[in-house]
């Protein structure tokens, strides 16, 4: 880029016609990067929000492509948020909550006992019956946070599925949780101890490939992303604990329905 | 180039008025960064995003074509600008044009192809700062017509991405045993294909990208000077 005159190289080296280029480009560039973003903004948002939905439904069931996920969420999930002591609740400070706008990523900020926890009950096909609880999970992995969903069965006691997401876990080392061999380990294992303990399912250090060896509580680990699995560990530890007064409730309910008679005859005596 | 070629092209460019759309010297700038001239494995460029990035073929599929359109529509703008980039702030300049196109890039990724995009995010940011790049902008486009820098930035591109793809075609298949998720070693029935847990590693990427140069110099007989 040698100069033809000698005249345009000066102008072209001046403070004032770098500073003015510099002020032009900048504004241009961020022009065309605003106006992206707000076209490009409500395709993401639907994006987000599908996602979201295969997420909550991929915990429970396997979606297969070209499946309408928006009509299958609409039909079988049910919704309701509930505070840290387990109790519904259907407003904060006036204004109405719905559990899919509660942001699990913005409530982890927040100390335990003020967030929200969403619930999504999975209804029986046709039926109103709570099939299984999917509850949300946020955590920190060795990048970036991790989250994901986790599916009890009705029982309260037994994994239904996981589906795990990640911000910016390594490809193909921890980025592997949101893989479907990894979260199918999780089917079946139980979040409670023998004694009774609420306990999660914890990865172990290592990865074997053989299911078997593993008890009730344990699921195969993730070899190469320790870190990532450590992470998950807590994640569901410390979430399974968030709910615990809610499970405690529901399952409460369900025991209380049955021993209501008895109570009647108690109190006859 | 050497100085010889240049007079010559500019002894060419003098007695026929217009080039040809692909002339010989033409057809070499989108030939020569494929394999005499690699950016990774020649130059060793981009080294970085060639061990992330190819787990899977999908993925790289899309970082491929990514880098290939960043690095066109980079070369093309800064050739269009390039007699009115004042010198001394030219490198902030390309550097200004990269992060625009590779944040368009993204923002597109996330609107359309949200799976590939939460995936590569991470990586797709980091075109900006991906040598190849800044280097065609800096070694050529400043100083060559739009035209010929589109071609330019297409070779490179192309020569980016062959070299990711194969790299990711040899990890995904000894590491999951698939070929875009289609699980090859099952369908021509053997079961019980062991996946080598090193290729999902960066270091499969290593030997897998050491491998090819070495086959790519034993052809051509490039020695390193």
């Amino acid at each position: 880029m040698k100069p033809t005159k000698n005249e345009d190289y000066n102008v072209q080296q001046s403070n004032g016609y770098i500073i003015a280029f510099s002020a032009i480009l900048t504004v241009i560039l961020g022009g065309l990067l605003a106006f992206s973003a707000i076209g490009l903004k409500p395709m993401q948002d639907m994006q987000v929000a599908l996602d979201t939905q295969k997420k909550i439904l991929g915990a429970v069931m396997e979606l297969k492509e070209g499946d309408d996920v928006p009509a299958i969420y609409e039909e079988r999930i049910e919704s309701l948020v509930v505070n840290a002591q387990g109790e519904e609740i259907s407003e904060v400070d006036g204004a109405p909550v719905v559990a899919e706008d509660v942001e699990v990523g913005k409530q982890f900020k927040l100390s335990p006992e003020d967030r929200l926890y969403p619930v999504y009950k999975l209804k029986t096909q046709g039926g109103n019956q709570a099939e299984a609880y999917i509850l949300p999970v946020y955590g920190n992995g060795l990048w970036d946070n991790i989250w994901g969903y986790i599916a009890l069965e009705n029982d309260l006691k037994t994994v239904k599925g996981v589906s795990f997401d990640h911000a910016g876990e390594t490809p193909g080392l921890g980025a592997r949780i949101t893989s479907v061999d990894v979260q199918e380990r999780f089917k079946g294992k139980k979040i409670y101890n023998e004694v009774g303990e609420l306990v999660a399912v914890r990865m172990v250090k290592g990865e074997t490939g053989d299911p078997s060896i593993y008890g009730e509580n344990e699921v195969d680990g993730l070899s190469g992303a320790t870190i990532t699995a450590v992470g998950v560990n807590s994640m569901l530890e410390s979430y399974l604990g968030y709910y615990k007064p809610y499970l405690e409730k529901v399952s409460g309910n369900a025991i209380s329905q049955v021993n209501s008679e008895s109570k009647e005859l108690t109190f006859n005596n | 180039m050497s100085a010889e070629t240049e007079v010559l092209d500019q002894l060419i460019e003098k007695s026929k008025p217009s080039e040809a759309a692909f002339s010989k010297r033409r057809k070499k700038l989108i030939s020569d960064p494929l394999n005499d001239d690699n950016p990774i494995t020649v130059q060793v460029l981009g080294i970085c995003s060639a061990l992330a990035v190819t787990t899977q073929m999908s993925p790289t599929l899309i970082m491929a074509i990514s880098v290939v359109f960043v690095i066109v529509f980079a070369n093309l703008i800064i050739s269009l600008l390039r007699n009115l980039i004042p010198n001394r702030v030219r490198i902030i300049v390309q550097l200004a044009v990269i992060a625009t196109l590779v944040t368009l890039v993204d923002q597109v990724l996330k609107a359309y192809f949200f799976d590939a995009w939460k995936e590569l995010t991470v990586f797709v940011g980091l075109i900006i700062t991906n040598c190849i790049v800044m280097g065609r902008l800096e070694a050529f486009a400043l100083g060559n017509k739009p035209y010929d820098s589109i071609l330019d930035g297409l070779g490179s591109g192309l020569g980016y991405a062959w070299i990711i793809l194969a790299i990711a075609f040899f990890r995904e298949l000894l590491g999951s045993g698939a070929v875009f998720g289609f699980k090859v070693f099952e369908a021509i029935g053997i079961e019980s294909f062991p996946n080598n847990g090193l290729m999902v590693n960066p270091v499969g990427a290593f030997i897998i990208l050491g491998l090819i140069i070495w086959v790519q110099r034993t052809k051509t007989g490039y020695v390193e000077q």
